[in-house]
């Protein structure tokens, strides 16, 4: 039976306070979101969620992408696509985007299942990731957090199945954001919540029920998409849900995620759940879907996953309204007014193995790794005999490195190091370290992060981060 | 290959130089015409038309190509426009000096200058032409060696100051400097971070300038001047990106060890037989790195002797008596010939407080890229 393979989670290790938000100073503990950074949008974080969750397996298997985002950075130019070199999947991938509604997610979920049983599939990766923008100083921006989620959807050896679903499809404008606009808007929360999310989520998840032919008390874990902490008690309260059924939505910690909420959700219900549970997840947008998943005996083989817990744990606080500005470009600076035309397309598709998927070679001849690829052997001199080399799943070490205070960055210096990956040597950036930590030898991973935005376009590269 | 073929063939028999700086209201042309007409004036030449056979220019920046010299200059006559990153100066110097000692000139003019002020840019342009191209700047770039050569050395920033103190120095006694002004260790530490170990004062500015020397065949040398200079030996060395080389240690430059080895033998001479330098310094790490890698002394061994004094004007070795790059800026095509001009003043005893007393051996050397360019000229008192 079909359904969840592997999974894996991606939330931005910055947190933003409230208290910051609201120009008061954070206190350890308080109330925060997290939130995606200068080099950070849907895309990276999608594609770090992908990574987390292929880690073990076979990516040459994956023959479908499907993309779920309302705020990914291009309004033409498919998601998936760049996922999938980005992850350097097979060229003969099915891609999809789903957007413009934060049922996407769920809506790409049940589509890759479908794939799946109808047999046009065998392992599709959907990824769910959203990095939705509030006006400064508005309600949804203290509401709106960052982050990503990917299922491997396979057959054979499914993690969870998926037993039944549920879709309500409606018209209301209760929150929306029209093309051109960086901001999402809302009617008066008091319409949106009363006839708009609490009646659409409840019919979903009632219908599911209905359709599954089971009580709601079934179920192990209820995920729940809610636009906030107390539309969320109100649908709980509806349904009727013991406590210990609810899967916590992380209010204050992580914020509201868009497309990517109930699954993150899910997510971390599967970090903890046992064969035989039942899950429950739901998401609301235009209408409201919900999902039932049966958990097998294959979850307790699955290599331990960096889902939501794991990124819980790595968090960076951010206590400066005004750098949280700059890192989402709502202040204007010099850097980001430069108009300049931007990267040469032809470039970026020419090199793009190297670029985007970090990809190498391995000479025949010598065997040395080295990147990016290149016509003549760098140690034996032979001329074109190369295996490709994916290094951005390796792990690499630090030989050298400076801290660059003159780089564009909303908190220099930047960490600029040359690693070795397997014997290839490349000049990157080092995130998500202190710079008084970063030593010589240091062993890091590599991820998918914008380098620049040249050309008004966002440009990707990897970065390394600590191991 | 005879590496002593074109030793003591080619003389300079005269130089100029510009004064280095923001030259906001000068133009490429004008900063040639001061140079070459500098130059003409010190070998005697009275009609260019008729005593220059070809031109060789250096510059990185320049948008017109060789045009622009021998627009300025309205000469009539072959012209070789040159570019080799930092090196460019040098390698123009070269192309000159190659053309002179296979028979094919009797005089050249060489030229190397560059404006990099009109951009409105304070710092070297980034070009942006791929996404690896700009995770990193030029301090970003050359400082890569510092924590390697840090870790495995004991070396550390207060060694680089030594050598920014002395620079600056060095600076306010060349007439054509830039930066005419002493700093002190309380300054250098107070400065802000460009990029680790890299403070503002570890940095060569930025500037405009052009440099120019009138190189001859050596038989014919006297004929211009009483007193001109021999080159004895010249060399570039280009390599691959040492930023992917799996052999770089980064405790040393390759460039530099390479293209000395062949100088030396060129000039047949070696370290011990240098008796004044200037070297690049765009950052203070380079000037470090090129005492050891020029042979100066031995590998990790630069703080004891930047301790000692010895490369202080008055010291046993002299280096960079002008002030440098630190002190002149760097405009990239200017610097190699700047620094032959410095060279030429030394051997001719010319320099004014800044003399090596009785220098016969001076060494100029350069290096860019990544850096994968390296220029190194030897001249000697005839």
């Amino acid at each position: 039976m079909a359904g969840i393979v592997s999974y894996g989670a991606y939330v931005p290790p910055t947190r933003l306070a409230f208290a910051a938000i609201g120009g008061r100073e954070a206190k350890e503990g308080g109330p925060e979101k997290a939130v995606a950074w200068n080099d950070e949008d849907a895309v990276t974080m999608a594609v770090t969620a992908a990574v987390n969750c292929l880690r073990g397996f076979d990516r040459e298997q994956v023959d479908g992408v499907m993309f779920a985002c309302t705020s990914h950075p291009f309004e033409e130019k498919q998601g998936a696509a760049l996922l999938a070199r980005a992850l350097d999947l097979p060229r003969t991938v099915r891609a999809a985007d789903f957007s413009g509604s934060l049922r996407a997610g769920t809506g790409a979920l049940r589509a890759a299942v479908d794939a799946v049983t109808a047999g046009t599939a065998r392992r599709v990766l959907v990824v769910a990731s959203d990095c939705r923008m509030g006006a400064p100083g508005s309600g949804l921006e203290m509401n709106f957090g960052d982050g990503a989620v990917a299922f491997l959807v396979g057959a054979a050896d499914a993690v969870a199945t998926l037993d039944a679903c549920h879709a309500v499809t409606d018209e209301i404008v209760d929150v929306w954001r029209t093309a051109g606009d960086s901001f999402v808007h809302s009617w008066e929360d008091r319409f949106v919540v009363q006839e708009g999310y609490a009646p659409g989520i409840v019919e979903g998840v009632r219908g599911l029920l209905a359709a599954a032919g089971v009580p709601a008390s079934d179920f192990a874990k209820v995920a729940l998409y809610a636009p906030d902490k107390r539309s969320h008690g109100r649908a709980v309260r509806e349904l009727e849900l013991a406590p210990d059924q609810v899967q916590d939505p992380l209010f204050g910690r992580l914020g509201n995620t868009g497309c990517s909420f109930a699954l993150l959700q899910l997510a971390q219900a599967l970090e903890t759940a046992k064969s035989g549970d039942r899950l429950l997840v739901a998401s609301y947008g235009d209408g409201a879907e919900a999902l039932a998943l049966t958990v097998t005996e294959h979850l307790e083989k699955l290599d331990e996953r960096r889902g939501v817990g794991w990124h819980l744990e790595r968090r960076r606080g951010v206590r400066s309204y005004d750098r949280y500005l700059k890192a989402r470009s709502l202040q204007t600076t010099e850097y980001a007014a430069s108009k300049d035309p931007g990267l040469s397309a032809t470039i970026h598709f020419r090199e793009r193995d190297a670029d985007t998927s970090l990809v190498g070679q391995k000479c025949r001849s010598c065997g040395a790794v080295q990147f990016p690829k290149q016509r003549v052997c760098e140690t034996c001199f032979t001329k074109d005999e190369f295996d490709r080399y994916r290094l951005s799943d390796r792990v690499g070490k630090v030989l050298t490195y400076t801290f660059d205070f003159f780089f564009p960055t909303p908190d220099p210096p930047t960490v600029v190091t040359i690693c070795d990956i397997d014997g290839a040597r490349i000049h990157l950036q080092l995130v998500n370290v202190a710079p008084e930590a970063v030593t010589l030898d240091m062993l890091v991973e590599f991820e998918f992060r914008r380098i620049h935005q040249s050309g008004g376009r966002p440009n990707y590269y990897w970065k390394a981060t600590p191991q | 290959m005879s590496r002593d073929s074109i030793r003591d063939k080619v003389a300079i028999v005269g130089v100029g130089c510009c004064p280095f700086g923001e030259n906001w209201d000068q133009s490429p042309s004008d900063m040639i015409v001061d140079a070459a007409y500098e130059a003409y004036a010190d070998a005697g030449i009275e009609k260019p038309q008729e005593q220059i056979d070809a031109v060789f220019t250096g510059s990185l920046y320049s948008a017109r190509g060789p045009h622009e010299c021998s627009d300025a200059l309205k000469l009539w006559k072959p012209v070789t426009s040159v570019s080799n990153y930092c090196a460019t100066g040098t390698d123009a110097f070269r192309c000159g000096v190659m053309s002179v000692a296979c028979g094919l000139y009797d005089t050249v003019l060489v030229v190397g200058y560059d404006k990099p002020k009109d951009r409105g840019v304070a710092g070297p342009s980034v070009v942006m032409t791929q996404v690896r191209d700009l995770p990193q700047t030029p301090a970003g770039w050359f400082s890569i060696c510092a924590s390697r050569y840090f870790d495995k050395y004991g070396a550390s920033r207060d060694d680089l100051a030594r050598i920014a103190i002395k620079n600056h120095h060095n600076g306010t006694l060349a007439p054509n400097s830039f930066l005419k002004r002493e700093i002190t260790l309380e300054d250098y530490k107070k400065a802000r971070l460009i990029s680790w170990p890299f403070g503002l004062y570890d940095c060569a500015a930025q500037t405009d300038g052009a440099a120019a020397a009138i190189i001859a065949r050596a038989d014919l040398a006297k004929g211009y001047r009483e007193d001109p200079v021999l080159v004895k030996g010249v060399t570039v060395f280009g390599g691959p990106n040492p930023q992917k080389d799996p052999t770089m240690d980064f405790l040393a430059w390759k460039p530099t060890i390479e293209a000395s080895k062949v100088a030396y033998e060129m000039a047949g001479v070696g370290p011990n037989d240098i008796d004044v330098a200037q070297v690049h310094d765009c950052f203070s790490l380079t000037e470090l790195l090129t005492y050891e890698d020029l042979g100066f002394c031995e590998k990790g061994s630069a703080k004891e002797h930047i301790a000692s004094g010895r490369f202080e004007i008055g010291g046993e070795l002299p280096v960079n008596t002008d002030g440098g790059l630190k002190s002149f800026g760097h405009p990239t095509g200017a610097t190699g010939v700047r620094m032959i001009y410095e060279n030429t003043l030394q051997l001719q005893g010319r320099a004014g407080e800044r003399q090596t007393p009785g220098a016969e051996i001076a060494i100029s050397h350069n290096i860019g890229g990544y850096p994968t360019a390296c220029g190194i000229a030897i001249l000697g008192r005839v």
